[in-house]
């Protein structure tokens, strides 16, 4: 196995496996925001086990660099990263939504260590992770700010607004992703209220821009290395995805934006992810 | 606290931005956490001098109010001291959630600048008046709220603002306001000034209202009437003591505020008497209105803001006393 091909596969078990929790926390509830935690799984393995430099024991590191899950919805998806990087205890995934839990549906920095924005209100966290940036820079640091934001969030006019500051002030360690998966609530993005062209508009307002298959671990590793190799423009990484991508029942379909997680569904996927997961790990092994 | 009342009221030559500005300038200096923002009316705030002794800490986002206030949030979570600014009706109609989530519900310490309140936007008319940011802030859990009073209050309370944790919604007068504190009085979030004392009404005033509270007082001192005079300068948390203490003392109690009389002051006081001191109430504001556009004079004449109003009140809550 080539390095290239080792590093996939590595990062391709990471999703895996943050796919797994993810469904795991939401069935022990029995319903949550599935669809749009799995089309971010594959960017989360990147960003928790290739490219963000985070501390776990020291999760407010002040050089460390930030990460702003704008879609504050796809919480599930971060805290399975965090209890793999031992941010957070495994057991406590269980408790998600739980009574006074500190795992809420949406991120919370007050409640969960290694969060960096409270978000959940859609539009606001990309502004949040302006301000960090130029916090950042003011301090003189060479930290990197990461943003996710949704396709349906994106139809908030917030996203324009911080969209063009960040082009204005050359905000050149700022990497936002976009999850592409073309569904919101209602229906297609399409439909609703297309986004057109994304990637042409992030750059009319002054970005780099990218886009990839987000569901292609060294694309998106690669697109970040590509960001990272200059500090002029703030980039835009479109990342094309599929809404609940890993689990075929619920797999691209609008409903799963928040759906159930019943027993039956639990059990037909989880066993499915479980082979995967031996399946990578045996490759890994050779 | 240690303040005097200086009568008789005259009105200040120095306009309140000014003395914002100088007090921000004087911050900066001392503390590198200090940031100021603004949706391009750092001109109209007079901070102009600020972006230029601190380029690298004044962000002027451009007509984007919600992008600021994340901003600011962003800002804060990274420990910097954020001031952020717009005219009042933008600061709390137009980004009320920006300010709820980003700010206040995910405990965020920005300060935030609500100018121009009520009739003093005068001629920007009714879209800029705003008569409704107290009872939105007031809302929001947490959120303290303050309105100085004169130049020597704005110059006390910009530090204090500054390190009281949490969201602070600061609101501000930018021109001239009456003068009614002694030059380097001292005030405390959340206390009540005690301006002048009383037994048989109190008129509890905020910003605009407390110096016709004060002339009130006296025109009321002429008919015989005893009326104590309280400054609220601090929203919320109210000083519930000193309201209950009013309304157990003088059975009577007016509320005065450039604001409507629902959702500001006259709420909050009414809300306080009514669970712990029941007492006559009258509240002079305005009456479930939109604003209009005209000068200073016209408008607290034509909304009832003026001393002869207040006096008017404060007879009417004596008689209700029965």
């Amino acid at each position: 196995m080539t390095e290239l091909e080792r590093k996939r596969k590595t990062l391709e078990l990471r999703a895996a496996e943050i796919r797994r929790l993810t469904l795991g926390q939401i069935h022990k509830v029995g319903i949550g925001h599935l669809g749009g935690s799995l089309s971010v799984a594959d960017l989360l393995a990147v960003l928790y086990f290739d490219k963000m430099r985070v501390d776990p024991k020291n999760p407010k590191w002040a050089d460390r660099d930030r990460l702003v899950m704008s879609k504050g919805h796809a919480g599930p998806a971060v805290y399975a990263c965090l209890a793999m990087r031992g941010f957070i205890p495994m057991e406590q995934l269980d408790t998600l939504n739980q009574p006074y839990t500190n795992l809420p549906s949406h991120c919370d920095m007050n409640r969960t260590p290694g969060i960096d924005m409270t978000t959940g209100s859609l539009g606001q966290g990309i502004s949040c992770a302006m301000g960090i940036a130029m916090a950042c820079r003011a301090d003189g640091r060479e930290n990197n700010v990461y943003f996710v934001c949704g396709d349906g969030e994106t139809q908030e006019g917030q996203i324009w607004e911080a969209a063009m500051f960040a082009g204005h002030r050359k905000l050149g360690r700022v990497i936002g992703f976009l999850d592409y998966n073309r569904l919101q609530i209602d229906g297609t993005t399409d439909d609703i209220c297309s986004l057109e062209s994304p990637a042409k508009k992030y750059e009319a307002f002054g970005w780099r821009t990218e886009e990839i298959d987000g569901h292609d671990v060294i694309a998106i590793s690669d697109a970040i290395e590509r960001a990272r190799a200059q500090a002029e423009k703030p980039t835009m990484i479109v990342m094309h995805t599929t809404k609940g991508k890993g689990v075929p029942e619920i797999e691209n379909q609008a409903s799963n934006h928040n759906c159930n997680v019943n027993d039956a569904l639990y059990a037909a996927a989880s066993a499915r992810l479980d082979s995967e997961i031996a399946a990578l790990k045996e490759v890994l092994a050779q | 606290m240690s303040f005097t009342v200086q009568m008789p009221i005259t009105e200040s030559t120095t306009e309140m931005r000014a003395a914002f500005c100088e007090a921000m300038l004087s911050l900066a200096e001392k503390d590198e956490r200090i940031f100021l923002l603004d949706a391009d009316l750092m001109g109209a705030m007079g901070t102009k001098p600020f972006a230029k002794a601190y380029p690298e800490r004044t962000i002027d986002c451009g007509i984007q109010e919600a992008n600021m206030i994340g901003v600011a949030a962003g800002l804060s979570a990274e420990g910097k001291i954020p001031f952020a600014h717009t005219f009042g009706v933008f600061m709390s109609r137009r980004v009320c959630d920006q300010i709820f989530i980003s700010c206040a519900y995910a405990k965020q310490n920005v300060k935030l600048v609500g100018s121009d309140p009520g009739i003093t936007a005068a001629l920007n008319g009714g879209t800029h008046m705003a008569f409704e940011d107290l009872g939105i802030m007031r809302t929001i859990p947490g959120v303290t709220i303050v309105e100085p009073t004169d130049i020597a209050m704005i110059r006390d309370l910009v530090p204090k603002i500054a390190y009281h944790p949490g969201v602070v919604y600061l609101r501000l007068v930018r021109r001239t306001c009456p003068v009614v504190y002694g030059d380097g009085s001292t005030f405390e979030i959340g206390k009540a000034n005690l301006l002048r004392d009383g037994k048989d009404v109190t008129i509890i005033a905020m910003g605009y209202c407390v110096s016709g509270a004060l002339k009130a007082a006296e025109m009321l001192a002429e008919e015989g009437i005893s009326a104590r005079v309280i400054d609220m300068f601090t929203l919320k948390p109210i000083d519930r003591e000193a309201v209950i203490k009013a309304a157990a003392e003088t059975g009577a109690i007016v509320t005065a505020e450039n604001h409507n009389i629902i959702g500001g002051l006259g709420s909050a006081v009414a809300e306080v008497i009514a669970e712990d001191a029941p007492a006559a109430l009258v509240r002079v504001g305005i009456d479930d209105r939109f604003g209009i556009v005209g000068l200073r004079p016209f408008l607290a004449e034509e909304f009832g803001l003026e001393a002869k109003h207040i006096a008017a009140a404060a007879r009417k809550a004596i008689a209700k006393k029965g």
